[in-house]
């Protein structure tokens, strides 16, 4: 294996773990739409953080690594359509998926603020902030716009 | 090389490496979120339940689909049509053996775990859905070292 085979395995690795950083977004967002206790809500914490890195080290790695082979692979150029067309996909992508954390975000710092209360039980007003639909709606954007970063990776429009 | 062998592929490759590819990452996410639940489940009925059910219903969705565009993708290459004495790169049976091997372990954790929900359900253990989470591991594992192989694609 050449030095950009590996780069390219390593940005392939990296997409995977974005797209299971999301998946794993997607389940826990189902999930929490029946919690209402402060301790459900909570206890989602930890895989929340795993989410989290996946998503971090997949739209870091795909886009420093996805650039290093635009400069390096021969036939390709930074500026050919279909990179371009990557890049602004996944500038969307995540910047709507910090914004999806800020909402899911919401839920968890209410569910801390009713334990530190005292109110361990059901919470009609963590419930709604957990049914987010806001949330919900950005999710759905956002995992659009990392499948569309698969189609154009695969069909490669214009190359 | 490997990617300039992308840039010459023909049209008609496009959408059943799409499947392929769409399905891994389904079932590489629904591994990762089944395996992140059950690990973090410290007992939880409710969390060991939707640990489960993530393999179930979102890891096995994205198996058959990647399963489904592997036997696709192969057939349009025409590794299925290989002159008598040449041999398939490496990458190739790296695929095979987690794609078909993988499966069975994968229906094995699948139905361990069911056998883990039933006893749960009834008061008892949850011994087997430990074996379902080291199991999602491994194959976790397994199947990141296979998108290694692809990607790359040594030999």
């Amino acid at each position: 294996m050449s030095f950009d085979d590996w780069i390219l395995a390593l940005h392939v690795l990296s997409a995977f773990a974005y797209v299971a950083g999301m998946v794993l977004f997607w389940v826990l967002i189902v999930a929490v739409r029946r919690t209402d206790t402060p301790e459900g809500t909570i206890r989602m914490g930890p895989v929340v953080k795993v989410g989290t890195i996946a998503t971090a080290i997949g739209a870091v790695g795909t886009i420093v690594l996805g650039i290093w082979l635009a400069f390096s692979v021969g036939g390709y150029d930074i500026w050919d359509g279909w990179i371009i067309a990557a890049i602004v996909l996944w500038a969307i992508a995540g910047g709507i998926g910090g914004r999806t954390g800020k909402q899911y975000t919401a839920g968890m710092d209410k569910a801390r603020e009713l334990e530190a209360a005292g109110q361990p039980g059901p919470n009609a007003e963590l419930l709604a902030i957990n049914r987010t639909q806001r949330g919900v709606v950005l999710h759905a954007v956002a995992s659009l716009a990392i499948l569309l970063i698969l189609v154009d990776m695969i069909w490669k429009p214009g190359a | 090389m490997t990617s300039l062998l992308a840039v010459v592929r023909p049209d008609s490759w496009n959408f059943p490496l799409f499947v392929h590819v769409l399905g891994a990452m389904i079932l590489v996410g629904g591994l990762l979120t089944g395996a992140s639940i059950l690990a973090f489940a410290r007992g939880d009925v409710r969390s060991l339940r939707l640990g489960y059910w993530t393999l179930l219903a979102v890891a096995l969705p994205g198996f058959v689909l990647m399963r489904i565009g592997a036997q696709w993708i192969y057939s349009r290459e025409g590794w299925d049509d290989l002159p008598s004495g040449v041999d398939e790169p490496t990458w190739l049976p790296i695929g095979y053996l987690t794609a078909d091997g993988g499966g069975i372990v994968f229906l094995i954790t699948l139905v361990l775990g069911g056998i883990g929900i039933r006893r749960l359900n009834a008061g008892k253990g949850a011994g087997l859905l430990k074996a379902t989470l080291i199991l999602s591991i491994i194959l976790l594992a397994a199947y990141v070292i296979t998108v290694w192989a692809m990607s790359g694609k040594p030999g």
